[in-house]
């Protein structure tokens, strides 16, 4: 009788050891290639969208016939997706889908905009959060910038070129880093900032890293990538 | 409890192991699927962004 359930006892533990590995597969690699995977469509189907209502505003182009076309790739875009990112201190082929919200399954499809938080290119902070580990760890190399690296949003019209101007590592609860004008809340924003927030250190929440960056120029989408993403060799 | 699965498991050795295995893939998925995507929210590296208060 206690030998059957010692054993019992011990295979409940290698049971919930073996779980806790398979977990971590899940979550460190796992979520990683799917979320990666994802994200990369969601972009893919976004920039040929956009290019699909570019094309759609020419008037030389009868648009009827592309209309379906336009409407399938919709089809797979997530729900309320703000901008395109890049950012070529990332690398070359670096482009992640931003999206609205920053609530847990929002950061699993891609970069979060926070509620409220001021649109790309306009006067105020255009606040960012995404995952440095897991979920496809769009903001993985976040500690890698520097100051004068460029990070570039994508919209449906424009490209908005910003430079950064400060990293900061700050404790979660500290919400002046996503102010209008960054950590100092309550004033009137003049300039417009973006402001990437990710955890810190890699794998914990005890801290948050924080990048500001801010407005260097906004140019028309179909004048073309910018120079800052044509000298990193995209477009 | 093993023990017990495998003396349940109907059949000569070949097929008991491949519906063992079968098992097997049957937890992992289910585990994929629903049990650690609930869990995840509650490990301490999923949280990314600042709030009022942290949940």
């Amino acid at each position: 009788m206690i030998r059957v359930l010692v054993r019992g006892f011990g295979e409940l533990l290698v049971t919930a050891g073996a779980l806790v590995l398979l977990f971590l597969v899940w979550q460190l690699v796992w979520t990683d290639v799917v979320a990666d995977r994802a994200q990369t469509r969601t972009t893919d189907a976004l920039e040929q969208q956009w290019d699909a209502a570019a094309e759609g505003d020419r008037p030389q182009v009868v648009a009827e016939v592309d209309a379906p076309e336009a409407g399938a790739v919709v089809a797979d875009l997530p729900s309320d997706v703000v901008a395109v990112l890049r950012v070529p201190r990332f690398g070359e082929d670096y482009v992640r889908p931003v999206l609205e919200g920053t609530g847990e399954l929002v950061l699993q499809d891609g970069v979060g905009h926070y509620d409220g938080a001021a649109l790309p290119g306009e006067v105020g902070n255009f606040a960012i959060a995404g995952h440095r580990t897991t979920w496809g760890a769009p903001f993985n190399p976040i500690a890698d910038l520097v100051d004068g690296d460029a990070v570039v949003v994508e919209t449906a019209e424009q490209f908005h070129v910003y430079r950064v101007a400060s990293t900061e590592i700050v404790l979660p609860t500290d919400v002046r880093v996503i102010a209008p004008v960054p950590s100092r809340p309550g004033e009137e924003p003049t300039e417009a900032w973006l402001t990437m927030t990710s955890c810190h250190p890699m794998f914990s929440a005890r801290e948050r890293y924080v990048v500001h960056a801010l407005l260097e120029s906004s140019t028309p989408r179909a004048d073309g990538p910018p120079v800052a993403l044509q000298a990193a060799g995209v477009g | 409890m093993y023990g017990a699965v495998w003396r349940l498991l109907p059949g000569p050795l070949a097929i008991r192991l491949v519906v063992a295995l079968l098992l097997l893939l049957a937890v992992v998925t289910a585990c994929f699927l629903w049990l650690f995507p609930a869990v995840a929210p509650y490990v301490p590296f999923n949280q990314q962004t600042v709030e009022e208060s942290t949940p």
